[in-house]
């Protein structure tokens, strides 16, 4: 509409006063016009940029504010200058790199098979096959469950004394598994919900994409008499590259931020520290605990800049890997 | 014309679009800084209530009779299930100053802290008019250094041991409340003995002699006057010998399998009470309702109460009114009606939420209480006699709560994760100079 009515105004007829006293009024009117159109942009983009300032810029100068003070979530207006003092006491805390750690692993544990499973569900779900749509739509049902629905359930399967999980492997003749007390267990079983939660996702990503490749390709490929599988790696692989990369980038964000999992699963205070050893806390929960739990909000608001600038630095790697990958092909 | 209309109408669109950014922003901050959720409208008096647990005033119908006697009032009741996460949700609504409800009940671990930093926010109880029935040393616990009282009492916790008449036999001990009692009286290293006995007589080797070694700990530090904090609000746990006593105690219990590695109050303990998997649990008098819940109708009977080697307090909360609410006189008046004796002794009869009420503690109904549910123990005699062994004065500490919940979790590292109780010690307490340092 702005570029619509860029053309200079001529005498605008409807507007200017028919007796010629109305230079004053044209004049204004001019002014408007060019407001108008020099101001319309700005005022459509608008809304983003001030509920960014609100809810991501202010927050963010904010909370490095609040991490060189310490203070308490209680008495919020009483703070003491300690400058860097939080910084240095986080990267002197064991349980600092116990959280980053314990990241990386559930991390690594639900993103990998998350994304090779996604892969294959896509593959699938590319082929001709009759109610294909409703196949697509059960794949998303996952990632439209809350997470505390979902996370509440499995913490139900994989309860030590009458979970389920541990009455099949019973059945096999395996002893009940101490899921939450034992580090590998915990770890695995939370990067379960997480798998759950999102393959059926990141699976509907790889078919939008899967689906922009030119059917003739599988056929040449076919002619050359490439196997299904050697279609899939030849193909659709490297035709859905740039997807992978997006999805890698997107999970690896999320598993940053993993929170809502490890805190159901562990139930009340226990989750909060993320197990009584805390053996699955991730960086999102040493947070909590600060905060929530210690009512520290300068250590708190500590870990959350730490958690930014690991996400700068993963950014960064990223790049790097792939300017690395361009040049070699 | 056309290009007027057009001119018009994307400048209104630009306006729209600035306005409701603009919106955006200034709602946050601006509109729900001062209610509390309740208020006045159309003749009707809204109350809210934020509560934790079982304090049995939604449970038992006892809302529903005052809104009953007050037509004019609506009272809305929010109960969490878990204090932990109730109470980390008021500090952050007290701290941002809004989602507070009018009146809101405080755990006593958090007593001391709410006293100490945000009496401001609490209106002033005392004297309130026929408010003059606790015990004394539980109105202490919400009085400020400057004598303002911001909470009225609920229930106290006196304790016993709950315990399981059919698996105790199965272990040849014995059955009869009386004899149980004697078999640890005094002396609460002869309930892990007793403990002991039951795990090499046993014939069902699934069943533990008890729930956790944290309510073993919690029992012993509760019996004494001074715990983790010395009146003048200094840190004493490493030095107190009741705590290190307490620590001691547990994690024999803990290391020698006699417990069911649970955690109170958390998933598992709930199955492990309908599936009988213990045989015994140390129980303030408010955990009766819990038992008789989860346990159900199946194990009716079966559980009996003895009487505890030690009397001590375990918990207890407290009603306040919040200084914002917009009725707080008439959540002043529910809050007394709440607490006065005639109310506690019904809670008592329904739930076995030991009144904090003088009166009330004299009343037939408390003091001939049985529980059909636990084979018809005098629970009224036996929580009685143990509410007169509680120590008359018993210092509070800010972080009283969360040192509660680390050394549990300290002792979960013994029972579930075979870790050294030394080692175990370690962590707690860097874990307690993190958390109240």
């Amino acid at each position: 509409m702005a570029i619509s009515t860029s053309t200079p105004p001529d005498g605008a007829p409807g507007t200017a006063a028919p007796d010629g006293s109305g230079s004053g009024a044209e004049r204004r009117s001019t002014l408007l016009h060019r407001l108008d159109v020099r101001g319309a942009p700005y005022a459509f983009v608008a809304p983003f940029f001030v509920v960014f300032a609100a809810f991501s810029f202010y927050p963010l100068v904010y909370t490095s504010w609040i991490s060189l003070h310490r203070v308490e979530l209680s008495t919020l207006n009483v703070m003491e200058w300690v400058g860097f003092d939080n910084y240095t006491a986080l990267w002197d805390d064991d349980r600092f790199w116990n959280a980053l750690l314990n990241t990386f692993t559930i991390g690594v544990l639900s993103t990998v098979p998350q994304l090779m499973m996604a892969l294959g569900l896509a593959h699938l779900l590319n082929y001709q096959l009759r109610g294909s749509t409703f196949f697509r739509v059960a794949a998303l049902t996952p990632y439209a469950t809350s997470v505390g629905a979902a996370a509440l359930v499995f913490t139900m399967l994989f309860e030590r004394d009458f979970g389920m999980i541990n009455w099949m492997l019973s059945l096999v003749g395996i002893d009940n598994i101490d899921f939450e007390n034992n580090k590998w267990a915990a770890q695995t079983a939370i990067s379960t919900i997480v798998i759950w939660r999102w393959t059926g996702y990141n699976a509907l990503l790889y078919l939008a994409a899967m689906q922009a490749i030119p059917r003739d390709r599988y056929e040449a490929a076919a002619i050359d008499g490439a196997s299904r599988w050697q279609q899939f790696l030849k193909v659709t692989v490297p035709g859905i590259r740039s997807t992978i990369v997006f999805t890698i980038v997107l999970s690896t964000i999320g598993a940053t931020q993993l929170f809502g999992e490890p805190l159901i699963f562990g139930q009340g205070p226990n989750g909060i520290t993320g197990g009584a050893d805390n053996q699955y806390q991730t960086l999102g929960l040493l947070l909590y605990e600060e905060g929530w739990k210690n009512y520290q909000m300068g250590r708190a608001a500590t870990v959350a800049w730490a958690m930014f600038l690991l996400l700068i630095v993963l950014f960064v790697v990223q790049r790097l890997v792939k300017r690395v990958l361009a040049r070699r092909a | 014309m056309g290009k007027v209309r057009k001119k018009l109408r994307t400048r209104a669109v630009a306006a729209v679009s600035v306005v409701s950014a603009l919106g955006l922003v200034v709602g946050c901050g601006g509109s729900d800084s001062g209610g509390t959720g309740g208020g006045k409208k159309d003749g009707k008096t809204t109350i809210t209530m934020g509560l934790f647990g079982v304090m049995g005033f939604k449970e038992t119908g006892l809302l529903d009779k005052y809104m009953k006697e007050h037509p004019d009032v609506v009272i809305k009741a929010d109960v969490a299930g878990d204090e932990q996460t109730y109470y980390t949700a008021l500090q952050t609504h007290l701290a941002a100053g809004s989602g507070l409800k009018d009146i809101q009940g405080i755990e006593i671990g958090r007593a001391k802290e709410l006293s100490d930093t945000q009496q401001d926010k609490f209106v002033d109880l005392a004297g309130a008019p026929g408010t003059d029935h606790f015990l004394p040393w539980k109105q202490s616990q919400v009085t400020t250094s400057d004598k303002k009282v911001i909470g009225l009492g609920t229930d106290i916790g006196p304790m016993a041991v709950c315990y399981r008449k059919d698996l105790f036999e199965q272990a040849g001990l014995p059955t009869d409340r009386e004899k149980v009692a004697k078999l640890w009286e005094g002396d609460w290293s002869k309930y892990v003995a007793a403990g002991k006995k039951f795990k090499a007589e046993s014939k069902d080797d699934k069943v533990a002699f008890m729930d956790s070694s944290s309510g073993l700990f919690n029992a012993m530090i509760y019996g004494n006057s001074q715990q983790f904090y010395d009146k003048q609000g200094k840190l004493i746990y490493e030095t107190n010998p009741v705590v290190k006593d307490a620590w001691k105690l547990a994690s024999e219990a803990a290391t020698s399998d006699l417990t069911a590695k649970l955690r109170q109050f958390q998933p598992g303990w709930d199955p492990g009470l309908a599936n009988s998997t213990f045989a015994s649990t140390v129980c303030p008098a408010w955990m009766l309702a819990h038992i008789s819940e989860k346990a159900g109708p199946k194990n009716k009977g079966k559980w009996d109460v003895a009487k505890a080697p030690q009397g001590a307090n375990w918990g207890g909360s407290f009603l306040g009114v919040m200084e914002k609410s917009p009725v707080k006189k008439e959540a002043q008046e529910l809050v007394a009606w709440l607490t006065a004796p005639e109310q506690q002794a019904y809670l008592f009869k329904e739930i076995g939420n030991f009144p904090s009420s003088q009166t009330a503690l004299e009343m037939p109904e408390v003091v001939d209480a049985k529980s059909d549910y636990f084979a018809g123990a005098p629970i009224g005699q036996i929580f009685g006699a143990a509410a007169k062994e509680i120590p008359d004065e018993q210092v509070l500490g800010r972080k009283d709560g969360t040192i509660k919940d680390i050394f549990s979790q300290g002792l979960t590292l013994i029972e579930a994760q075979n870790k050294s109780p030394n080692e175990a010690w370690k962590t707690t307490d860097k874990r307690i100079e993190k958390a109240a340092g």
